[in-house]
C-alpha cells in the first residue's frame, strides 16, 4: 500500500519497520513531526526529554542497553547533544543508532543556516542523505542495518523541505528485532584516555571500511545520460536539480554525505566536459571532490545563502532563463510572523516595553517580541541564553545596568537550559531578574509537553516540576507568580523585582491562546467612547488596526482575550458575545 | 507533465489542511503526488505558502516563480505577492478577505489598492467572498474548504472524489460545516 506522507513521518514509519524499541527527543522545527509520529506506534518508548543532549543520552544508554534507538532534533540541537555525540562516535553502539537532525537552509523556523553535514565529518559518525519520504522511510531503515554492521552510530540528515514535504511511501510491516545482549565492556564502554586512545583506532578504521562501502553502495547512485554534463548532488537538491535538468545532464546522488566516496566520484567526473556539484549551504561534496583533485563547478556560480530552486540551477548549469512572471509594479508590505491573537507574551512585552527595559531573549515564539510595534526583546543567541547572557550583561554594566535589564524565557525552554544559568546567577552573587514565561506548553514547534505541563508525549498524567519551588531550591528567594494579562498589576512586579539586589523570578503565567483547554469567548469591539488614542495598537495585535479614520477589530482574527479591553484608558472597548 | 497548485494565505487560516485535502484527491487519482508544507515561525500570522504537484513524476516539491498551474489564494495581499508564481495562461481563485499585515496596523506601510483590478490586468482572477460564504455554511474558519469548492469545480476530478478526500482529511465533528462549505465554493 502507498501512502502520501511527510518525510518526517516516514522516518518514524522507517523507525517502526526496522524494529526501533525506544526514541528520545526534544522538539525543534523541521525534525518534530518524527517523534510525533513515533507515538502513533504504540511498540515504541517515545518521550520529549528535556533538551536534545539529555535525548541523545537516553537513546544511546537505549542502544548499549541493547534496543533498537532514536534521537531527533533540529540543527542547532546537534549543537546541544555534541557531546556525547563525539564520544558514542567511539565506543559504537549495540542495538542500532540512529540520530536524525533536520537542517534549515533558508531559516524558516531557525536562528541560524549551519550545515550539520560538518557534524559527521568533526565526529566521524556516518552519514545518510534522503531525497523524499520513500527514501526517508528506506534509508531510515538502512540506517539500522548499517549501525549494527559497522558497529557505529548513524546521522540521517534531512532538510526543511525532504521533513516538511509530503510525498508517496509503501508501507511495510514491522521487523521482528529481538533485544541484544547487554554485556559488560569496559574497553569498549568506558571512554577514558587508556580506552578511548584504542577506541580512536577502531573509529579510523571503521572510516576507511565505511568510504569501501560508499564506492560499492546504490545509497551513492549513478544515473547515465548525457556525456557533456555531469552534476553530483544529494537531498532536496537532487530533487530540485532533476526538475530544472531532466535528462539534459547525467547525475551522481551521493545518498551518504559521509563519508564519500573517491573512486566513483573520480570515474564519474571523468566522463564529462564539464562537472557541477549543486548543493545547498556549505561547499562540502565540493570540497571532497576538489581534494580528490576532481574539477568541479560549484560555489562560483551557486549561492552558499539559502535555499535553491529550479531556476536558479536551470540558468547555472544551461544558461536558460527562468519562465515568463507577471510582475509586480508597486512595493508589497511584508507580512512578517507575529505574536498570535490572544497570546499571553503580548502583555508581558507591552509591559516590558513601557518601562523601557532591555531585554535578554531567548528561542520561542515569544521571540516574536523583537518584532514592531512591541520591539521589545534586545537578543536572541539560543536556548537558554536569556539568563546567562544577561547575568554577563549586568556584570560587564554594572548594578544600575542590571535594574533595568531582564531576562525572557519560556517554560520548556526554561527547563531546557535556563535552569544552569540561574544556578549560575544564584552561584555567582548576580541580581538578575528572570521572567520565565510560562504558556504552559512548548508553542512555538506545535504544542508539545515538557517537564513543566504535567503529561508525557503520550498524555499520560506525570509528575509535574513545580517551577516554583524549583526557582526557591537553587537559592532565589523571590519568585512571585503574576498574569502578564493583568497589565496594572504585572507592571508594578516587574519594577519591584528589577529594582532588587538579589536574583529573582518572576512566573508569568497565562496559557497559550491556541490551546484547546483555553476558552475565551466572543470578541472585543470599538465602542463610539473611542478617543483614536491609538493606545491598544501598540499591543501589535493582529486583530486590530487603523483605516486611516477609525480603529477597528477584525473579528475572524479576534478571539475575545480581552487585553485591549484592560488596556484601554476611556474604557472604550467593549467585549461582546 | 505536473500539475501546479500553490495554496497561499496568512498563517492560521488553514492553508495546510486545505493543501492535505487536495494531496489525497489527487493520489485517489494515481498520480504521483508531492505536497510541501511549513511550519513552525511561519505559521504564526505570516505568510505561508504551500505547493500541491501531481502528474506521472513529480521531482521538486516547491513551486517557483512562472510555474503555477492554479494558485488558490486565501487573501488579497497574499494573492498580489502570489501573482508572479502564475504561469502563462495559469489561473488564479482569490478569496476577497482582506487581513492587515503588521507594518500597515503599525502605519510603517499602506495595505496596496485595488489589487483585483490589479491582478485582472495581468492573469485570469476569479475572486470570491469566501468568508461570507464560509460564515453561512456555519464557521468563519472554513474560508480554507469553500476555496477547495470553488477550484474542484475548475478541474477534470469528479466531485465524489472530493468529498472522499474531504472526509479522510477532516475530523468527523467538523464535517458537516465543511460539506456545506465545500458544497458552497462548488455550486458558486
Amino acid at each position: 500500500m502507498k501512502k502520501l506522507m511527510l518525510g518526517n513521518a516516514a522516518v518514524a514509519q522507517g523507525a517502526y519497520e526496522a524494529g526501533v524499541t525506544v526514541v528520545a527527543s526534544y522538539p525543534g522545527t523541521p525534525s518534530t513531526e518524527i517523534t510525533e509520529n513515533i507515538v502513533k506506534y504504540d511498540e515504541i518508548y517515545a518521550e520529549w526529554s528535556p533538551n536534545e543532549k539529555v535525548a541523545a543520552e537516553v537513546a544511546i544508554g537505549a542502544s548499549i542497553g541493547g534496543a533498537r534507538a532514536m534521537s531527533c532534533m533540529k540543527h542547532v540541537g546537534l549543537n546541544v547533544m555534541a557531546d556525547p555525540v563525539f564520544t558514542v562516535s567511539y565506543t559504537g553502539v549495540n542495538g542500532g543508532l540512529v540520530f536524525c537532525v533536520a537542517d534549515d537552509p533558508g531559516m524558516h523556523s531557525s536562528q541560524n543556516e549551519q550545515d550539520s553535514r560538518h557534524y559527521a565529518k568533526a565526529s566521524k559518525i556516518m552519514m545518510l542523505e534522503p531525497s523524499d519520504s520513500s527514501e526517508c522511510k528506506e534509508f531510515t531503515k538502512m540506517a539500522y542495518k548499517l549501525s549494527e554492521e559497522f558497529d557505529t552510530p548513524v546521522f540521517l540528515r534531512l532538510s526543511t523541505r525532504v521533513s516538511h514535504s509530503q510525498s508517496l511511501v509503501e508501507i511495510g510491516s514491522r521487523e521482528n528485532v529481538p533485544l541484544k545482549d547487554y554485556e559488560k565492556n569496559i574497553p569498549k564502554l568506558v571512554m577514558m584516555p587508556a580506552m578511548a586512545i584504542k577506541r580512536h583506532i577502531v573509529v579510523e578504521e571503521r572510516i576507511k571500511a565505511l568510504t569501501a562501502f560508499a564506492e560499492e553502495t546504490d545509497l551513492n547512485k549513478v544515473e547515465l545520460n548525457d556525456t557533456k554534463i555531469g552534476v553530483i548532488t544529494s537531498g532536496i537538491t537532487y530533487m530540485y536539480a532533476k526538475e530544472a535538468l531532466g535528462d539534459k545532464v547525467s547525475y551522481l546522488k551521493l545518498g551518504m554525505a559521509y563519508p564519500m566516496p573517491e573512486k566513483k566520484i573520480k570515474d564519474f567526473a571523468e566522463k564529462f566536459d564539464k562537472v557541477f556539484v549543486i548543493e545547498e549551504l556549505d561547499p562540502v561534496i565540493e570540497d571532497h571532490c576538489k581534494k580528490l583533485g576532481v574539477e568541479v563547478v560549484g560555489k562560483e556560480v551557486f549561492t552558499l545563502l539559502g535555499e535553491y530552486n529550479t531556476a536558479m540551477i536551470k540558468k547555472a548549469v544551461l544558461g536558460e532563463d527562468a519562465p515568463f512572471s507577471a510582475e509586480i509594479k508597486e512595493e508589497v508590505p511584508a507580512r512578517p510572523p507575529v505574536m498570535c491573537a490572544g497570546c499571553p507574551h503580548r502583555g508581558t512585552f507591552y509591559v516590558l516595553k513601557k518601562l523601557g527595559l532591555v531585554v535578554s531573549g531567548d528561542i520561542g515564539c515569544y521571540t516574536l517580541g523583537a518584532v514592531a510595534p512591541l520591539a521589545s526583546v534586545d537578543t536572541t543567541i539560543c536556548m537558554g541564553a536569556s539568563v546567562s547572557a544577561a547575568m554577563g550583561m549586568a556584570k560587564a554594566r554594572g548594578k544600575e545596568f542590571n535594574k533595568k535589564l531582564v531576562s525572557v524565557i519560556g517554560d520548556s525552554t526554561f527547563m531546557h537550559s535556563g535552569i544552569t544559568g540561574l544556578v549560575d546567577i544564584v552561584y555567582n552573587k548576580g541580581s538578575n531578574t528572570v521572567i520565565i514565561l510560562d504558556n504552559s506548553i512548548t508553542g512555538m514547534t506545535g504544542h508539545q509537553d515538557n517537564p513543566t505541563t504535567g503529561y508525557t508525549i503520550r498524555k499520560e498524567p506525570t509528575k509535574q516540576v513545580n517551577l516554583i519551588a524549583l526557582c526557591k531550591s537553587i537559592g532565589v528567594e523571590h519568585v512571585v507568580v503574576a498574569d502578564p494579562f493583568d497589565l496594572k498589576n504585572f507592571e508594578k512586579v516587574v519594577k519591584e523585582e528589577v529594582e532588587r539586589d538579589e536574583p529573582s523570578v518572576i512566573i508569568a503565567q497565562r496559557p497559550c491562546a491556541l490551546l484547546k483547554t483555553v476558552k475565551y469567548t466572543g470578541h472585543c469591539k470599538i465602542t463610539e467612547d473611542c478617543k483614536k488614542c491609538k493606545m491598544c495598537l501598540k499591543l501589535g495585535c493582529p486583530a486590530i488596526s487603523f483605516d486611516g479614520e477609525n480603529v477597528k477589530i477584525d473579528t475572524t482574527q479576534c478571539n475575545g482575550c480581552g487585553l485591549c479591553v484592560n488596556l484601554c484608558p476611556f474604557g472604550a472597548i467593549k467585549k461582546e458575545d | 507533465m505536473t500539475t501546479n497548485i500553490m495554496i497561499v494565505g496568512v498563517g492560521g487560516q488553514g492553508t495546510l489542511l486545505a493543501s492535505r485535502i487536495l494531496g489525497n484527491t489527487v493520489i485517489g487519482e494515481g498520480f504521483d503526488v508531492k505536497v510541501s508544507e511549513v511550519h513552525g515561525m511561519s505559521q504564526r500570522g505570516g505568510s505561508v505558502v504551500t505547493y500541491v504537484k501531481y502528474g506521472e513524476e513529480v521531482f521538486s516539491p516547491v513551486i517557483d516563480k512562472g510555474q503555477a498551474d492554479i494558485i488558490l489564494a486565501f487573501e488579497k495581499l497574499e494573492a498580489y505577492r502570489a501573482m508572479p508564481y502564475l504561469k502563462k495562461g495559469g489561473k488564479m481563485i482569490v478569496n476577497t478577505q482582506e487581513i492587515d499585515p503588521m507594518p500597515v496596523i503599525t502605519g510603517v506601510a499602506k495595505y496596496p489598492e485595488n489589487i483585483i483590478e490589479k491582478l485582472k490586468e495581468n492573469i485570469d482572477v476569479t475572486a470570491v467572498d469566501a468568508l461570507s460564504l464560509a460564515i453561512e455554511a456555519g464557521n468563519p474558519k472554513a474560508v480554507n474548504v469553500v476555496l477547495i469548492g470553488v477550484m474542484a469545480k475548475s478541474t477534470d476530478i469528479p466531485y465524489e472524489k472530493w468529498v472522499e478526500a474531504l472526509k479522510a482529511t477532516v475530523p468527523e465533528k467538523f464535517l458537516e460545516v465543511n460539506m456545506k462549505a465545500f458544497n458552497l465554493g462548488y455550486n458558486l
